[in-house]
């Protein structure tokens, strides 16, 4: 018997609301696929399953919010009927504590997920479940409530996302020691090269000038491994650099999907990852096996127009890497002043993991890496 | 279909809650929509698709307008 629970995406997260079950009893599962859509803090999650097998009864329907750690599902085995898994399940003594005593209302899982887009609150969908036909209330009526609702009423989502990261950061700043560091980087040769190899490609495959950073960071981290990794109780290294991209959110928040293994992706293969995960982040398509996984962030305010990035940490991360605005300013080649490119390269780390030290011949590793991409 | 209308389709795909109905032809669309770069290369992606017509990131700083990005696309396509 095996069971499917509520995952926990990191340790601010105490309970998720089921969205969709992708999956219904008698179905075939394979360890990896994606069964469920869950609405967590951290916006709508698909969360995949961890064993192969055949779905014997899903137990939280949708609409339901639950602790973590509760059982969502019940599979079986080869050899298993479903009797001896109810009854297996029956007879665990490890329960996960029971779900808040709430009168789950019928909500159709877009009736649902509108509900928390559109920001209309509990008062006003209690008062739709009272009258709507049967106690079920359609997409239509929550999109009519929330044009009659004042225009004032804060996305509900947005909210727990905003107390999400607040909570995180909040963490950074009391525990961690950060130090920061800045270095201006000459791009000019960089982006002369990528223009140059872009130029030739059809449009769907030109390489993003951040591709470049992500890829010149991500094997300078390769040699500073105290800079890639988590602090629990003390410094453990990462296995793999995995660098969580931090991608804001149009409704207001903060996600930082990782790209696995990014100092072993070639440039298009980065490229790719790197749309990848904006666009999923955005559209609200991260897995649960996303989170937490991150051994670093970048984070680019590049397109804003900001100079530089004082990063703030994620933990229970060791490091950010801030990237500013590429602009041409003044520059020294040889004896003469010239316009170059140029864009300043920050990093913030956490002092028990690493020393200042460290980071600066990070930084000016980048840095050399950067100026030779046609031997990457 | 006319032609600003896909390239309306086209923003929209990107940053669907984009109130482009009060879009001024005029201004920056990465400002007016907060496109990053990325976003931005899904916009033209998704319009080559539409119209056919490519952007070369040389032309990019034709296409930072509305206005920009339909004479540019009416001009070739």
């Amino acid at each position: 018997m095996a069971q499917f629970n509520m995952p926990s995406l990191g340790a601010d997260m105490d309970a998720g609301e089921l969205v969709e079950w992708l999956v219904a009893p008698g179905d075939a599962v394979e360890r990896g696929q994606i069964v469920a859509v869950v609405e967590t803090q951290k916006g709508a999650i698909d969360v995949e399953i961890f064993e192969s097998g055949t779905i014997v009864e899903l137990l939280v329907p949708v609409g339901e919010k639950v602790p973590v750690g509760t059982t969502l599902a019940l599979l079986r085995g080869p050899g298993e009927t479903d009797e001896q898994v109810r009854e297996a399940h029956a007879a665990a003594p490890e329960r996960a504590p029971a779900p808040p005593d709430r009168d789950p209302r019928r909500l159709s899982p877009r009736a649902r997920k509108l509900a928390a887009e559109l920001g209309v609150d509990e008062a006003t969908l209690e008062e739709l479940h009272q009258t709507a036909p049967g106690g079920v209330v359609t997409g239509e009526q929550i999109e009519a409530a929330a044009r009659a609702q004042a225009p004032t009423a804060k996305p509900a989502a947005a909210t727990a996302m905003r107390e999400a990261v607040g909570a995180a950061m909040a963490r950074s700043k009391r525990e961690i020691p950060h130090y920061y560091l800045a270095h201006t980087v000459d791009l000019e040769p960089a982006l002369q090269w990528l223009e140059a190899r872009n130029a030739e490609r059809p449009i769907d495959a030109r390489l993003l000038p951040v591709t470049l950073m992500i890829h010149a960071i991500a094997r300078a981290l390769v040699e500073h491994p105290t800079l890639s990794g988590f602090w629990r109780e003390g410094f453990v290294a990462g296995e793999g650099v995995h660098l969580g991209v931090a991608v804001a959110l149009r409704g207001g928040g903060l996600v930082n999907p990782p790209i696995r293994h990014a100092d072993r992706l070639e440039l298009d293969a980065l490229n790719k990852a790197i749309l990848d995960v904006g666009t999923r982040a955005r559209a609200g398509g991260l897995r649960a096996s996303e989170f937490d996984v991150a051994t670093i962030t970048v984070t680019n305010l590049g397109d804003r127009g900001v100079d530089t990035v004082f990063g703030v940490i994620v933990p229970p991360q060791v490091a950010i890497v801030g990237l500013g605005t590429v602009r041409r300013r003044p520059w020294v080649v040889g004896e003469a002043v010239v316009p170059r490119r140029l864009i300043e390269l920050t990093l913030a780390a956490d002092h028990r993991a690493s020393d200042g030290h460290t980071g600066a011949r990070f930084l000016a590793r980048v840095d050399q890496l950067l100026q030779t991409p046609e031997v990457w | 279909m006319e032609l600003r209308q896909q390239i309306l389709e086209s923003i929209a795909s990107v940053a669907p809650e984009a109130e482009l109905d009060a879009l001024d032809d005029a201004a920056d669309l990465r400002d007016e929509l907060d496109l990053d770069s990325m976003d931005f290369l899904n916009v033209l992606i998704a319009i080559k698709a539409a119209t056919g017509v490519e952007v070369p990131e040389r032309d990019y700083p034709q296409v930072r307008t509305l206005a920009g990005l339909l004479d540019y696309v009416r001009a070739r396509g």
